[in-house]
């Protein structure tokens, strides 16, 4: 990987403690625009601390994440104002929860959902508003006649899916996701995967995925990162890190993987 | 009379108030944290708007109080009689009177002077309240000017009901700045806020916020560009005085589906009637005999 392209993210030497256990120690890598990057480990090793840490949902003890706000500016997300970071929190960036509750408002409309960005960055006609919504929702493969329907009266794959759109509906270049497709049975996940792959595909969006399943890994990542106890013990290309473990708890999580 | 400072409230308790009425008044339609008191009457009876007039009552103010447009209901009748009693303060039910009016969920019709305070009672001060939970986010979200929240809820309504349903507490934006719960006044009042030529202050005393809207402040009904805010429109006169330029409150006045549509506010109703203005409903109408109709 040395193409010359500018970064998109640049994350320098993060520390994170909780008392004196650290949950990210001393993680430094460069995220490309339109590449997706895979966050992977077991349960407790960090990942969604490493995740808050570059969202700026979660300052760092040490360390710093840039952001290029345009090519090649980079600026230090601690040095942005609290109106700046959540602005790029609710255009330029996306964030796809694990549990679309927390990422989706429950007592409010599939299109007042995906419609929140488009009202919050200052679109005022309700047909406008309203049409994107649908056009979000059939992207999303939701039959767009669902559009006043409360994402409660959703499935949990609909939900997920209604959340991703949502999170996309302003064109980001960057989305966080924070297992995206756990607790969803396997059929689902499937397809959600794929739909995922083609968005990303389609939009050129940069993602961080964290996940630990190494399937989700492996289909959508061209990069990953493997975290143990909070350090990054392993990275490289997904295939390569995945066919070739060098690291022994790599080879572990590799090999413990169940073949169907 | 003697056992009560004047205006009930002690003189340190409402230089407390008057400090936070004029920050409210330098950053209009923000709300300023107050140190709300215990009042000799429940919450919801106005215990916020009570704290404020008591505040900026003096003795030579005439004061009137309403409720939902009447003089002659219970919360304004106890109002009345407790600054009457408290502070010795003349009263009145003539809008043109009165020099401080205090107001539950309506504006009175008759336009209000330079010389005039209306001081609204608030329940629940927070605009955002029903959407975002968290006082700690709506706090953020009014600094740092965060409203499309706000839409949402408009969006909903039309997405629901095909129209903005939303017809009392109308939020509104504040000098292109705060957006603002009106109190529960009927949206057909929200216009009249605009530009209105008296102070007006709220007060919320469970909540302990109080906000105001400056003289000759713009004040902006929230609204989408293909869905509008347009006032309630009324398709009857006032029954009484035949009034098509108020807001009406129907009365039921009988078990068979029989209905009258009256002014709200009573003071602009009998004022009209006084000058002659008859109703159909009026007792003093003209009775039509139905053989001599035909």
């Amino acid at each position: 990987m040395n193409t010359p392209t500018t970064p998109l993210l640049k994350a320098s030497g993060l520390c994170k403690f909780y008392g004196n256990r650290a949950a990210c120690r001393d993680i430094s890598f460069e995220l490309e625009p339109g590449e997706v990057l895979a966050i992977v480990g077991e349960s407790g090793s960090g990942k969604s601390t490493l995740l808050n840490l570059l969202s700026g949902r979660l300052a760092p003890d040490s360390g710093r994440v840039d952001y290029a706000l345009a090519p090649g500016q980079m600026r230090d997300l601690a040095t942005m104002s609290e109106a700046e970071r959540r602005l790029l929190a609710r255009t330029d960036w996306g964030f796809v929860h694990q549990d679309a509750r927390e990422g989706l408002r429950m007592n409010v409309s599939a299109g007042g959902n995906i419609g929140e960005r488009l009202m919050g960055i200052g679109n005022r006609h309700f047909g406008n508003i309203r049409e994107t919504a649908q056009v979000w929702l059939s992207r999303v493969e939701i039959d767009p006649a669902r559009v006043d329907e409360r994402p409660t009266a959703f499935s949990g794959g609909m939900r997920q899916r209604l959340q991703i759109a949502r999170n996309l509906v302003t064109n980001p270049r960057l989305v966080f996701m924070d297992e995206p497709t756990g607790g969803l049975d396997v059929s689902v996940q499937a397809r959600l995967l794929d739909m995922i792959r083609a968005l990303v595909a389609e939009m050129g969006l940069a993602v961080v995925l964290v996940t630990h399943d190494l399937a989700v890994a492996r289909l959508l990542s061209q990069r990953i990162l493997v975290m143990k106890q909070g350090e990054v013990i392993e990275s490289g290309l997904t295939d390569r890190v995945l066919d070739d473990p060098q690291a022994p708890y790599t080879q572990l999580l590799v090999s413990s993987v169940l073949a169907a | 009379m003697s056992a009560y400072n004047f205006a009930y409230l002690d003189e340190q308790t409402k230089r407390m108030i008057r400090r936070a009425i004029l920050k409210a008044i330098a950053v209009p339609g923000y709300q300023v944290p107050f140190a709300s008191r215990e009042m000799p009457m429940p919450y919801g009876w106005g215990t916020g708007g009570v704290q404020v007039t008591a505040s900026i009552l003096g003795p030579d103010d005439v004061l009137k109080v309403i409720d939902q447009g009447a003089d002659d209901t219970t919360n304004a009748v106890s109002i009345r009689a407790f600054f009457a009693k408290t502070a010795g303060v003349k009263t009145t039910t003539a809008t043109t009177e009165a020099t401080v009016i205090q107001t539950r969920h309506r504006f009175p019709e008759t336009n209000l002077g330079a010389h005039q305070v209306l001081v609204y009672q608030v329940p629940i001060p927070e605009p955002l309240r029903f959407l975002e939970p968290r006082e700690t986010e709506t706090r953020t979200l009014h600094a740092l000017a965060e409203y499309g929240l706000m839409h949402v809820k408009l969006y909903e309504d039309i997405a629901r009901h095909g129209h903005i349903a939303t017809t009392y507490a109308y939020p509104v934006s504040v000098n292109g700045r705060y957006v603002m719960d009106p109190s529960p006044i009927p949206k057909y009042d929200n216009p009249r806020l605009d530009d209105c030529e008296a102070l007006q202050l709220f007060g919320a005393g469970r909540e302990k916020r109080i906000y105001a809207i400056p003289p000759h402040t713009k004040v902006v009904s929230l609204d989408f560009e293909d869905h509008p805010f347009e006032p309630t429109k009324f398709e009857h006169p006032c029954a009484l005085c035949g009034s098509t330029m108020s807001y009406l409150d129907e009365v039921v006045t009988d078990d068979a589906g029989g209905r009258m549509f009256v002014c709200s506010d009573t003071d602009y109703c009998e004022t009209r009637q006084r000058e002659g203005h008859i109703g159909h409903l009026n007792a003093a109408a003209p009775q039509t005999c139905p053989e001599a109709a035909e």
